[in-house]
């Protein structure tokens, strides 16, 4: 029961996880809550979606068609609706992405309608394994071995190359960055199409997961996600994994035990009661601020 | 008196009457959020939690006492400033985004509370008597809504208001120039959760149905959206905001199926062309006194 449980909430937390990075990435380098993110996860369901029911494609291909597809709508919303607001309030770059999100998931109920779509039988065989008293399905499985090949990844991308390197440098400071001669425009672009790309592919797999992609699916994955990353410390790409799991986890274990009407509830509780406790998160540095 | 008031009303198209409320209502809510977001500088996604908190206080305080209803929205207003400041002593010590998330968990928990609450027939929302008021309810919420000006103009320039803005600029150092800041910033936020309160209680009565799952995160942003767009920090600039924000989806709304769309796209290019709001950095005082000829045109000395 426990080992059962953990896998469900490790599948879960990892869908958490991915959505995170691109909250947390973006962060890092803007300080913009994307709030657009839980709509480009959801878009990308759809795109994997369409892709899996019209184009008989595999569910491989159908991840990586979502990911290059949102790579390209993230880069596209900035450049439309976050660029020209870099260098004003933080709070009208906060309302346009709101802006934009109210677009994107109006758009998707006039394009695909109100009910939830599920994913064709075929998309992905599901078989039970038995490991002790668990029975992980390959699904799951499918779910913790993409997320961590893509967490992996990114951590290649963000720690040994080059445009990795100007990420890191563009977060620590972004004007003394723009002085050394990085391109910050194209480092913020690459970010978003980082973080969108994650997000799509969080989008595919848990509509392959739950077999149901709705026009309203961002809202509240978005919300968890960024309580996710903000409990991992926003802006440190191993606290929103962190942070994704521990949600995951502790989501599943919450139903298990008998509080299932109020699962949206147990992220948000549990978020509070960290950042009581460590302000900046799990994994968040401690800011000193400077007079 | 009320005879007189009512036939006065009843002129007015219903449909119009209640877009002009829906207005009332709306800047009601965002004159509270500008005191916590625009003149405090303390980010909160939660409006709309206290608004339910007031909803369901107001609503069932006539349900099971039927006090006068005035009487009622003071009652309301405080028992959401008390909870507000209740919750705002512990999470007032976090700052920026942390502060912003922290009360966006804390709406969706009240949000989850009330899904659950017996007493407030969980999911199914509550039905709300009709209002005992002396004077039509339109009229009434436009009384609360002057007095709700008034009162926020007040504190914006009395020494607690300008305590506020002090906190706002540079939290450090107003609290070196001896400004107790914890406090005045729970303070604010109890101040701008009563007035959530009161509108929260307008609107139970005024739509006469409430749910819990109206008062979602979306509430709570399209708050926001109306201070931000107003211009943060004034109150003509909210009062305009949500004029222009609570009645655009119903003037949208000829074009039915694809006025989200366009309101979404609306909230992007507005901030885009106008990033500090409509009324950002205009200057009230200044343009009165210029239309009546007090001072010469153009720009003055800053």
């Amino acid at each position: 029961m426990f080992l059962q449980q953990l896998v469900n909430g490790v599948a879960l937390g990892s869908v958490y996880a991915l959505i995170a990075l691109g909250y947390t990435m973006v962060y890092g380098i803007i300080t913009l809550i994307n709030f657009a993110h839980g709509e480009i996860f959801m878009v990308g369901a759809f795109i994997g979606l369409l892709l899996v029911s019209y184009f008989k494609v595999n569910v491989f291909v159908a991840i990586l068609g979502a990911m290059i597809f949102c790579m390209l709508m993230g880069v596209i919303i900035e450049l439309i609706a976050y660029r020209a607001l870099r260098k004003s309030s933080r709070l009208s770059a906060l309302i346009s992405a709101i802006g934009v999100s109210i677009f994107l998931s109006s758009l998707a109920l006039m394009v695909f309608g109100a009910d939830a779509k599920g994913f064709p039988d075929t998309a992905f065989p599901v078989h039970q394994i038995k490991v002790g008293s668990a029975d992980i399905s390959t699904l799951q499985l499918l779910i913790i071995g993409v997320a961590a090949a893509l967490m992996i990844a990114l951590e290649f991308i963000v720690q040994k190359t080059k445009i990795g390197k100007a990420m890191r440098a563009t977060s620590e400071d972004y004007n003394t960055a723009a002085l050394m001669g990085i391109n910050v425009n194209r480092v913020i672009s690459f970010t978003f199409a980082l973080g969108s790309a994650l997000a799509a592919a969080g989008g595919v797999l848990v509509g392959v997961l739950f077999n149901a992609v709705s026009f309203n699916m961002g809202l509240m994955a978005g919300l968890k996600a960024f309580a996710a990353a903000v409990l991992g410390g926003i802006g440190s790409i191993p606290g929103a994994m962190l942070g994704g799991l521990l949600l995951g986890v502790s989501e599943v274990f919450g139903v298990a035990i008998g509080y299932s009407s109020y699962r949206d509830a147990i992220a948000f509780t549990i978020l509070v009661l960290v950042l009581l406790v460590k302000p900046t998160g799990l994994l968040g540095q401690k800011i000193t601020k400077k007079v | 008196m009320a005879d007189f008031l009512n036939s006065m009303v009843a002129l007015v198209d219903p449909y119009m009457m209640q877009i002009l409320v829906n207005v009332g209502i709306a800047i009601v809510l965002a004159l509270g959020l500008n005191v916590i977001v625009g003149l405090t500088g303390q980010l909160s996604l939660g409006h709309a939690a206290f608004m339910s908190i007031g909803a369901f206080t107001s609503a069932m305080i006539t349900i099971k006492t039927g006090l006068p209803f005035s009487v009622n929205l003071a009652l309301t207003g405080v028992v959401t400033a008390i909870v507000a400041a209740m919750i705002g002593f512990p999470i007032l010590r976090l700052t920026g985004d942390y502060l912003a998330i922290c009360t966006l968990g804390f709406a969706e928990i009240v949000k989850v509370f009330f899904l659950n609450f017996e007493p407030t027939n969980k999911a199914l929302g509550l039905t709300v008597p009709t209002a005992k008021t002396i004077v039509p309810m339109p009229i009434y919420v436009w009384l609360i809504v002057l007095l709700s000006i008034v009162l926020v103009t007040f504190v914006q320039s009395s020494r607690f208001g300008r305590a506020l803005k002090a906190i706002r600029e540079d939290e450090i150092a107003a609290e070196a120039m001896g400004i107790n800041t914890a406090r005045y910033k729970i303070q604010a936020f109890a101040l701008g959760s009563f007035l959530a309160g009161v509108g929260g209680g307008l609107y139970a009565h005024f739509l006469s149905y409430i749910n819990p799952s109206d008062f979602g995160f979306l509430k709570s942003v399209d708050i926001l959206a109306m201070i931000v767009l107003g211009g943060l920090g004034s109150v003509p600039g909210a009062v305009i905001g949500s004029s222009v924000l609570a009645s655009a989806p119903e003037f949208l709304r000829f074009m039915s199926q694809y006025r989200m769309l366009v309101y979404g796209a609306l909230l992007v290019f507005l901030m885009v062309f106008r990033p500090n709001g409509l009324l950002g950095g205009v200057n009230f005082t200044d343009l009165l006194l210029r239309a009546i000829g007090r001072k010469p045109a153009g720009k003055g000395l800053k």
